[in-house]
């Protein structure tokens, strides 16, 4: 166990360097200079200076040790206000990361809250016409991207209606009005994930149902209650772990675009605002950090899995 | 919705990890879904909406649609609907049934092209991996899993400004940016989509290759002394390609759905050029603004086009039965 988790530590090292070593190679792919186009102005002698205070003038793998050295102590480059200067992107990065992950913390567990009822229910109610209008609709539901269900609720719900507030409010400033406006946001993103997690539960749980376990619980007088929610549910909680890891990708995409719809100040809309303004070095960090936390949620997920299922533990002493 | 991530059932593979892998132990089997096996009348729908919009989207520029301002003259600008405009008129002057059809042109084109590059590179290198298998395999799939190990979205928007950023122009001290040609903005487009599918299509390929790499009649070519690359491709092809259209199937919603999201963020196709993504991040005021069929157009084409695709692919999973994890 503990050999595997180095193991797969030593493989995320490679992974999070390959993927670093892409997002700097980007800057060598942009049109123009990066250091002017960051800068947004030009001025030959102010430019050589900074190009060569950024260390742009030094060899590609010379520049990337040194960029991947600031990194893990956290610098994480510059963000150039034309003439005035730059200031820290560690700054904007702290204070966008938190707001992020609330708002997929918060869809996540709405997912969670509708999907595992309704994937059950169905599974249970197989066949019958409450299973057929729950998995039509979330077969519909699927086909609706996040992001127009993200333009339709702001539009309707709070722009047109004002029945929830359009702006985002921190914590800070008021409890209540925060949580108000994370929920469109949240339900946007959650839509879509609640239908694929429950069809996935429903057809997982089918399966499980079947099983000459679960015929035993029933057989013994086991209300179906207790057999669907303590006997077929655990199984089958293993592939949803599984697919909640492969979604964070997809979440973490959503999360990019919902948050500049609803102008939440988060990363996505930071990554927005970064790249309007060609502000590479900011680019550069976002990337990394992004995959990095998405290799460590997977990586994270894998070992829960051993944890949970007895046979991926043994298959794995013998191996 | 799973923006980038083709279907929610698909592969149980960890990201960023090594080849193995905690799901080979425990594979989710997933159980035939709702839709049947037959050929039925909403697999019909789906095929006639999609050959329609195909066709629409081929022969659109032959006809007087443009999306070009009809209306120079400021009093006839919308919005409005009328008669001659049944989906309407936008708020510059155009003709709204004429950018929903060149908005199919350009997302269709997008979503087969992206998709085509991910079927051959990634096709290519998925076969590879699972017939050769060993080192080969263990390279292959550590490149699948890099490419996996940044969210498909950021990669495509890291990608598309890193390709096609802006152009910068140079007076004096001071620095204008202007946007590159609309053509190029949709070939890197299609580029950077077509790199984030390349894993995701390798993976299911290299998967169902590995299984089918095992058969007899790959053992009786191989002992008739075929070549390595003529086994792969006449043997082994054959018999993945269903899994591989079916994944495709999805995967060009899912590319259509990703431009989207990236006009959203201001990096769709531009100006002449529309997109569905378009249309629908320009109109996201429609509904509080009073025009909401502005909004609701490019929403329902999109709908119905990313639901016949996705129920095609679930028609074509169904029929051909085949394994569905990514081992």
């Amino acid at each position: 166990m503990g050999l595997y988790i180095l193991r797969r530590l030593g493989s995320l090292v490679v992974v999070v360097i390959i993927v670093t070593l892409f997002s700097f190679s980007l800057i060598k792919f942009i049109p123009g200079d990066p250091v002017i186009n960051m800068v947004g102005y030009f001025d030959p002698k102010k430019i050589g200076a900074l190009r060569h205070q950024l260390g742009y003038d030094r060899p590609f793998i010379v520049q990337y040790v040194d960029w991947l050295k600031g990194f893990l102590h956290g610098d994480f480059g510059q963000i150039f206000h034309g003439v005035s200067g730059g200031s820290p992107a560690y700054a904007q990065i702290k204070r966008a990361l938190p707001v992020s992950l609330e708002l997929m913390a918060f869809a996540m567990v709405l997912t969670l809250l509708f999907a595992i009822p309704l994937g059950v229910l169905s599974a249970y109610r197989n066949g019958t016409w409450l299973d057929k209008i729950f998995s039509t609709t979330a077969f519909g539901l699927i086909a609706i991207p996040d992001f127009v269900v993200g333009i339709i609720l702001l539009d309707f719900v709070a722009v047109k209606h004002g029945w929830l507030p359009a702006n985002y409010t921190y914590w800070g400033q008021n409890h209540l009005d925060h949580i108000k406006s994370l929920l469109l946001p949240a339900i946007s993103l959650a839509i879509g994930q609640i239908a694929g997690y429950m069809r996935l539960l429903r057809s997982d749980m089918i399966q499980t149902l079947q099983e000459d376990y679960v015929a035993m619980a029933r057989a013994k007088g086991m209300p179906d209650r207790r057999v669907l929610w303590l006997h077929a549910l655990r199984p089958s909680s293993l592939t949803l772990f599984t697919v909640a890891g492969l979604n964070i990708g997809a979440l973490i995409g959503g999360t990019v675009v919902v948050e500049v719809v609803f102008q939440i100040p988060g990363m996505g809309t930071e990554l927005f605002s970064a790249i309007t303004q060609r502000q590479y070095q900011e680019i550069q960090s976002f990337v990394a950090v992004i995959a990095i936390g998405y290799v460590l949620v997977n990586l994270f997920i894998d070992i829960l899995y051993t944890f949970l299922d007895p046979r991926v533990r043994s298959a794995r002493a013998l191996a | 919705m799973q923006e980038l991530s083709l279907s929610p059932e698909a592969g149980t593979a960890p990201v960023g990890g090594g080849a193995d892998v905690a799901g080979a132990a425990v594979e989710p089997v997933v159980v035939e879904q709702a839709p049947s096996r037959k050929f039925g009348i909403g697999a019909w729908l789906a095929s006639i909406w999609l050959v329609g919009l195909a066709i629409a989207a081929l022969i659109v520029p032959f006809t007087s649609l443009t999306t070009n301002p009809k209306y120079p003259n400021l009093a006839d600008v919308g919005p409005f609907k009328s008669g001659a405009h049944i989906f309407g008129v936008d708020a510059i002057g155009r003709d709204q049934l004429s950018l929903l059809l060149w908005g199919a042109r350009s997302s269709l084109i997008l979503g087969v092209g992206a998709i085509a590059i991910g079927m051959i590179v990634g096709g290519f290198l998925g076969l590879a991996a699972g017939y050769i298998g060993g080192r080969t395999d263990t390279l292959i799939a550590g490149v699948f899993n890099v490419l996996l190990a940044i969210p498909q979205l950021v990669l495509a928007l890291a990608l598309v400004t890193a390709l096609s950023n802006d152009q910068p122009h140079i007076s004096g001290t001071s620095v204008s940016f202007t946007p590159v040609s609309p053509a190029r903005r949709l070939i890197v487009l299609i580029i950077a989509l077509g790199i984030v599918s390349i894993p995701v299509l390798g993976r299911i390929t290299r998967a169902n290759a590995l299984t089918w790499a095992q058969r007899e009649f790959v053992l009786a070519a191989r002992a008739q002394g075929a070549k390595s690359l003529s086994i792969m491709i006449r043997e082994v092809l054959p018999n993945v390609l269903p899994a591989m259209f079916s994944i495709a199937l999805l995967g060009v919603g899912v590319v259509i759905v990703a431009e989207g999201g990236l006009a959203v963020l201001g990096v769709g196709v531009h100006d002449p050029s529309v997109s569905w993504g378009v249309l629908i991040a320009g109109n996201r005021s429609a509904i509080s603004t009073g025009y909401a069929y502005l909004l609701m157009e490019p929403v329902v084409f999109i709908f119905l086009t990313v639901l016949s695709l996705n129920y095609l692919g679930d028609v074509i999973r169904a029929r051909f039965e085949f394994r569905d994890s990514a081992l």
